[in-house]
C-alpha cells in the first residue's frame, strides 16, 4: 500500500519523552495518547496532523524510554510513516511489533523539507519527494521483520505460531 | 573463532555453538520484567495471543514502581491491572508497595538476575543487569507480551564495543556515574546504537558492584542494546546470599572481535555533570560555572543504592540544605531504606532538611514526588535530562553523582563536595 502525505520536520535525538511525555502515561488509550503526541517538540503537531502525514527526523529518533506508548501515540495520531536518519533500537523494534511503518534514509531525512509532499512505496523502500521531484532509497528491512510486517505485527505472528503448535 | 561474553550468552540461549553479529536469533529468556506503566499494554497484547497460561510463572517479575504509591486514579487503575494479572497467573515475583523497590535496584538485590542469564524487560534500563555478567536489554510491551506467552524473544546479535578504563588512582568523589557520563560525553547518545558495550580494565575490576550497576544502567543512554561486565569475585561475593539457582560465568575470548575499542585513563576523569538536554552534554565539574538550582534529587535505578546514599550522607552530615533548594532522597528499595536507617543515614538526611521518600521512580520521569515548574533547575542523580523529563518543558536537569548532588543542595548551585566547608 502506497503511503502519501505532507511532511512534518523534526531534528536529531527526538526522545520518547518528547514523543509522549510521562505525565500522560497514566493511560494507554491510543486516542488519548495521540492528543499529546510530540506536543513538547511542536505544540501544533497533535492539533494539526492529518491522517497519512509523514514525520521526517534526524538521527536516533525515539531514543530514551522503552515506552510503546510512543509509537502507539504516533500511529493513533494517524501518521502514515516515520522517516529518519536512524532510529533508537527499542523504538525500532516497537514500531515493527505494532505495525507502524518506519524507514531509515539519511538522504531523505536531509533533503525533505517541512510541508513537502511525500509518497512512499513500502515494498521497495522507495521514498518520493513530489515537491522537489526527487527519489530516495530506504535501508532494506531484514527478512524476518518483513515476515512480522506481513503477519500484521508480532502478536499476530506469535498467535499463528501458537496455533500451529510451533 | 573467538566470541564475546554477549555472543556466548546469546548463543547458549539460542541453542547454538556460535552466533555472529548481525544475525537474527530466537532466544530463550531466563526472566521477563514489566512495571506499572509497561505491563498494562503488555497484558492487553498478551490477552490477544490466546494462550491459557504464562510460559513460567516463576520467571516473570512485575514491579509497581513508576507511578506508585499510586499518584492518581488512572495510575491506580494501571497498578490494579498488573496486580490482577499477577494474581490470575500466580506470578511469584510480584512486589507490592511496602515490599518493593525500583525494579533495577530490586531484581539484583533479590537474586532474580544472575550471571549468564538472558533477561528482557519492558523498561529501557533493564540493561542494568549487565553489571552481573548477564545479557539484559530493554524491549517494548508487545515484545514482553510475546515473551510471557512463549518464553522466547527475537534478537539481532549486536556488535560489541570494548571500553577499557585504566588506572586505580581514584579521585575520592569519582564513581561509576562519572565513568559512564564521561563515556557518553565522548561517544554521544547514539555512539553505541544497536551495539553491546563491554566494560573492562583495571578501573572496572576495582569498581564496586553498586558502581558497576550504575554504569551498566546508563548503557542505553549511549544507545546501546546492552552493557556488560565480566563477572568476577566481586560478583560472586554480591550473589552469595542472594542467588537461589545456579548461574554461569562467561568471559570474552582473547580473539573475540570488537567493532570499536575505546581506552580511557581514570586519572583524566573528574566528577561529571551532564547539562540540559542530553546526557552527552557532559562537562567536568571544574568547568560547570555558576548554575543555581531549585531542586536536588538523589535516588533512581541509576543511583539509589546504599553506596550512593552513603556518599550523599558523607557530604550532608552536620550540614543544612540551602534555603532555596528542595532536596529529595529516594532509597532504591525497602532493604536499602532499612540499611540506610540502621546506618544512621536517614537521620543525617532529615536533620539536613531533606525529604526522604519510599522507593519510587517518581521524579526521574516527571511522574510525581518532585515535579519541576517552568524555569526551575534541578541537579539529579537520575539518568535522563531530556526536555520536560522532570516536569515543565522549560525546566532543566543537570545529571551528576550523589556527592555532587548533595554538595549542590547545600550550596544552592552546582558544586563539588570539596567546596562544602
Amino acid at each position: 500500500m502506497i503511503i502519501r502525505g505532507r511532511a512534518w520536520k523534526f531534528g536529531d535525538d527526538v526522545d520518547t519523552d518528547a514523543i509522549i511525555p510521562a505525565r500522560y502515561l497514566n493511560t494507554s488509550d491510543p486516542a488519548e495518547l495521540a492528543g499529546h503526541c510530540l506536543e513538547d517538540a511542536d505544540p501544533d503537531f497533535p492539533k494539526e496532523v492529518k491522517p497519512g502525514e509523514i514525520i521526517v527526523a534526524g538521527k536516533n529518533f525515539g531514543c530514551g524510554s522503552s515506552r510503546e506508548h510512543a509509537p502507539l501515540a504516533i500511529k493513533a495520531a494517524g501518521v502514515g510513516a516515520v522517516v529518519a536518519t536512524s532510529f533508537a533500537r527499542i523504538f525500532y523494534r516497537n514500531a515493527f511489533n505494532i505495525g507502524l511503518p518506519i524507514f531509515e534514509s539519511p538522504e531523505a531525512a536531509e533533503r525533505i523539507r517541512k510541508d513537502d509532499q511525500i509518497k512512499i512505496d513500502p515494498d521497495h523502500g522507495r521514498i518520493y519527494n513530489l515537491t522537489l521531484n526527487e527519489e530516495y532509497q530506504a535501508t532494506a528491512i531484514p527478512s524476518f521483520m518483513q515476515e512480522l510486517l506481513a503477519a500484521g505485527g508480532l502478536i499476530n505472528y506469535v498467535r499463528q505460531k501458537v496455533k500451529n503448535g510451533v | 573463532m573467538g566470541m564475546t561474553i554477549t555472543e556466548k550468552i546469546l548463543a547458549a540461549h539460542a541453542g547454538r555453538n556460535e552466533v555472529q553479529p548481525g544475525e537474527l536469533i530466537n532466544a530463550r529468556i531466563d526472566l521477563a520484567l514489566a512495571n506499572d506503566i509497561t505491563a498494562p499494554v503488555a497484558i492487553r497484547e498478551f490477552n490477544r495471543i490466546g494462550v491459557e497460561q504464562v510460559f513460567d510463572r516463576n520467571r516473570i517479575a512485575l514491579v509497581p514502581d513508576h507511578f506508585t504509591p499510586n499518584k492518581d486514579i488512572k495510575s491506580a487503575e494501571q497498578a490494579r491491572t498488573m496486580r490482577e494479572f499477577a494474581r490470575r497467573f500466580g506470578i511469584t515475583h510480584y512486589f507490592e508497595v511496602g515490599r518493593m523497590g525500583i525494579e533495577h535496584c530490586l531484581l539484583p538485590q533479590e537474586g532474580l538476575v544472575l550471571p549468564g542469564d538472558l533477561v528482557i524487560g519492558a523498561d529501557s534500563h533493564t540493561c542494568t543487569y549487565g553489571a552481573l555478567g548477564a545479557f539484559a536489554t530493554g524491549v517494548g510491551s508487545t515484545d514482553l507480551a510475546a515473551a510471557m506467552a512463549t518464553g522466547e524473544v527475537w534478537l539481532r546479535v549486536p556488535e560489541t564495543i570494548k571500553v577499557i578504563v585504566n588506572g586505580t588512582d581514584w579521585n575520592k568523589w569519582v564513581g561509576g556515574k562519572d565513568l559512564i557520563l564521561y563515556l557518553i560525553g565522548k561517544i554521544g547518545v547514539d555512539g553505541a546504537l544497536y551495539k553491546a558495550i563491554e566494560f573492562t580494565g583495571e578501573t572496572i575490576s576495582a569498581l564496586s558492584m553498586d558502581g558497576r550497576l550504575t554504569m551498566a544502567n546508563m548503557a542505553i543512554e549511549a544507545g546501546a542494546k546492552n552493557g556488560i561486565f565480566a563477572p568476577d569475585e566481586k560478583t560472586r561475593a554480591y550473589l552469595e546470599r542472594r542467588a537461589r539457582r545456579p548461574y554461569k560465568f562467561y568471559s570474552s575470548d582473547e580473539e573475540a572481535c570488537y567493532c570499536e575499542v575505546y581506552e580511557f585513563d581514570l586519572g583524566d576523569i573528574e566528577p561529571q555533570v551532564a547539562f540540559p538536554h542530553l546526557p552527552e552534554n557532559t562537562r567536568p565539574l571544574s568547568e560547570v560555572g555558576t548554575v543555581s538550582i531549585d531542586q536536588a534529587v538523589i535516588g533512581s535505578c541509576t543511583n539509589g543504592r546504599i553506596e550512593d546514599l552513603r556518599a550523599a550522607a558523607q557530604v550532608l552530615r552536620g550540614r543544612k540544605v540551602n534555603s532555596n533548594v528542595r532536596l529529595i532522597i529516594i532509597p532504591g528499595t525497602q532493604e536499602i531504606y532499612l540499611q540506610a536507617l540502621t546506618e544512621g543515614l536517614i537521620e543525617v538526611f532529615i536533620e539536613a532538611g531533606a525529604a526522604v521518600s519510599t522507593p519510587t521512580c517518581g521524579p526521574c520521569l516527571g511522574g510525581h514526588m518532585g515535579i519541576l515548574a517552568k524555569g526551575e533547575k534541578a541537579v539529579s542523580t537520575t539518568n535522563r535530562n531530556f526536555v520536560g523529563r522532570m516536569g515543565h518543558p522549560e525546566s532543566e536537569i543537570y545529571l551528576s553523582n550523589p556527592a555532587v548532588a548533595a554538595a549542590s543542595a547545600i550550596l544552592g548551585r552546582l558544586a563539588g563536595p570539596e567546596e562544602v566547608k
